[in-house]
């Protein structure tokens, strides 16, 4: 790292001195590289996350050695790969402190998992004149599901409204609540606002009525500690993508008692006990859930970025990281003509902006070509635009191999686009 | 920061601050909308077609700097044209905006619209700056959808 960079981190005497930022830098190869000639500032985090070399070794080693189908063979290399898909799904119950490892469904991601969901228990348990609870504030991958639910079988989607800050109005979601509620479900961080609903009390309100919840932590799980238990969530998923981990691999946590009584997602291999053309048993949870061969390096792969996390720690995670958004909204705060959207009290690492001269497409091109890698859209989240009354934001979202020397060269690089179109 | 230069000429900030032909357009016989749903960009382009002639037209909407100044130059450059004369300027632009062009002669040819030569640096932006063109096509076939550059 340049002088510059070091420099800005002893104005910044915040950091826990334990959490060495330097250090955990070392471990993503990704981040070494330079972009249009500057070092790379990868602040596109809430989007997909940058991967320690300790994930990219363990899925190329198990294709060097241990690669073969699970569940299936009697040779060594088939139990190996067994052990070591089994190992990661024991991996994820601890991560998400899960009662059983059967309740662990592995998945391509949160879309696949809502979408199993919607399809799997909403399908049977819903029925005509029934409402789903949604908030104003999900991404589109937990609106579209319930809207393709209520079209099949003839329910309603109803939406709790947020506040300016983004604050979900708990108020109005007592008052969307009633006999016909049959499914409530909600993301635990925004994407777009970086808002941290309060899900312990939304899922105490629902299960007063009896009715079950869905939690999307696709931007929790990689922000702060989850107990799916302490939460008492029905359903909790995350994508392995966000969490360091890679892509196409996701999780799908549900409680037992549910998870038994949906039917089959998909069929094929795998999810069968007994066949016969008269007939067809299914097997047993996990695997009645994951038909034909699952992404077996996903999930190893999976299981050592979640082993790496927490190495060092959700906890010290979270702090680090409230600590980079404070670093990040008060300087950002002082750039005139920009404006915060999303101010909610508690909020993950996701700073989503507009300028008063510039379009967020704009911005983030002229930053791109700084080396700052932000998102600029919708974040697919259409309504939240609505909501602000903008077309798009420009979003910087924080990760912890993230430093405030960073967030120096995205305030500068704004400077930028204010000179080009000031 | 000479490539960003390109794309943002002095030219494109202007029409991006003082868009030209903003405004819908009275009487008008062709309206097409476009649509680019990875930033958000919204353009309505409103056409008087008299015959084969573009007698006026104009557009609203929001989007980036590249779009919305692109539409501006747009609406500049096809007034007065004929229908075909708008559909070859349409491919034009569009080697314009998506290759290298070493042929200067080709670029005077293009007058104002010569500005968007930044754009192929930025493939990311290309369907910015041609959105209002696919918009323009289709009022003038008069398919009336919603086009997409996504």
């Amino acid at each position: 790292m340049s002088a510059l960079h070091r420099s800005a981190v002893t104005r910044w005497n915040l950091a826990p001195p334990q959490f060495d930022v330097w250090r955990i830098r070392e471990d993503f190869p990704i981040l070494k590289q330079t972009i249009h000639g500057k070092p790379l500032v990868y602040l596109d985090n809430a989007a997909t996350s940058q991967k320690p070399q300790i994930v990219i070794d363990t899925i190329s080693r198990y294709y060097a050695t241990d690669n073969a189908n699970v569940h299936r063979g009697i040779h060594a290399l088939s139990e190996m790969a067994t052990q070591a898909y089994e190992g990661a799904r024991e991996t994820v119950r601890q991560f998400l402190t899960a009662a059983e490892t059967r309740e662990i469904i592995f998945v391509r991601g949160t879309t696949e998992a809502i979408n199993l969901v919607a399809q799997s228990y909403g399908r049977t348990f819903l029925t005509a004149g029934d409402e789903v609870v949604i908030s104003a504030m999900e991404h589109h991958s937990n609106i579209v599901p319930w809207q393709i639910l209520c079209e099949q079988v003839g329910a309603r989607l109803q939406v709790i409204p947020f506040n300016h800050n983004g604050e979900l109005l708990l108020n109005e979601y007592a008052r969307l609540l009633n006999e016909r509620t049959k499914f409530v479900s909600v993301v635990h961080v925004s994407n777009a606002l970086g808002t941290i609903n309060p899900v312990k009390d939304i899922i105490e309100m629902a299960h007063r009525r009896g009715i079950p919840v869905l939690i999307d932590g696709a931007q929790a799980a990689p922000h702060l500690p989850v107990n799916v238990q302490e939460l008492d969530c029905d359903f909790y998923t995350f994508s392995g993508h966000k969490v360091c981990g890679p892509t196409g691999i996701g999780v799908l946590y549900g409680k037992a008692d549910l998870l038994k009584r949906m039917p089959p997602y998909q069929s094929g291999g795998d999810m069968i006990s007994v066949v016969t053309f008269e007939k067809t048993h299914y097997n047993t949870l996990p695997y009645k859930f994951e038909a034909g061969t699952p992404n077996i390096a996903g999930v190893i792969g999976l299981g050592a970025a979640i082993n790496y996390v927490q190495a060092i720690g959700l906890d010290r995670i979270a702090v680090y990281e409230t600590e980079l958004l404070a670093y990040a909204t008060a300087a950002l705060a002082g750039i005139p003509g920009l404006r915060l959207i999303g101010t909610a009290q508690e909020k993950a690492g996701v700073v989503s902006f507009v300028l008063d001269c510039a379009h967020p497409h704009d911005i983030g091109t002229i930053l791109d070509r700084e080396g700052v890698a932000i998102r600029a859209g919708h974040h697919c989240a259409m309504p939240v635009m609505q909501r602000f009354g903008v077309p798009a934001t420009a979003r910087a979202s924080f990760a912890f191999y993230n430093t405030p020397a960073e967030i120096d060269a995205l305030v500068r690089a704004i400077h930028i686009v204010r000179k080009v179109f000031g | 920061m000479s490539a960003l230069r390109e794309l943002y000429q002095e030219v494109i900030l202007d029409h991006n601050k003082r868009p030209r032909n903003f405004h819908r357009l009275k009487g008008a016989n062709r309206t097409a909308e476009g649509y680019n749903p990875l930033c958000g960009d919204q353009f309505t382009v409103d056409l008087r077609l008299e015959g084969e002639v573009i007698r006026d037209i104009s557009f609203v909407g929001s989007g980036c700097a590249i779009s919305k100044a692109s539409a501006s130059l747009m609406t500049d450059s096809v007034k007065g044209k004929t229908a075909a004369e708008a559909e070859h300027l349409f491919d034009k632009v569009h080697t314009l905006l998506t290759e290298e062009h070493k042929d200067e002669a080709n670029l005077d040819a293009l007058g104002k619209l010569a500005v968007l030569s930044g754009v192929w640096e930025f493939p990311a932006r290309v369907k910015c700056a041609s959105l209002a063109w696919h918009t323009l096509r289709t009022a003038l076939r008069g398919d009336g959808e919603t086009v997409s550059t996504e």
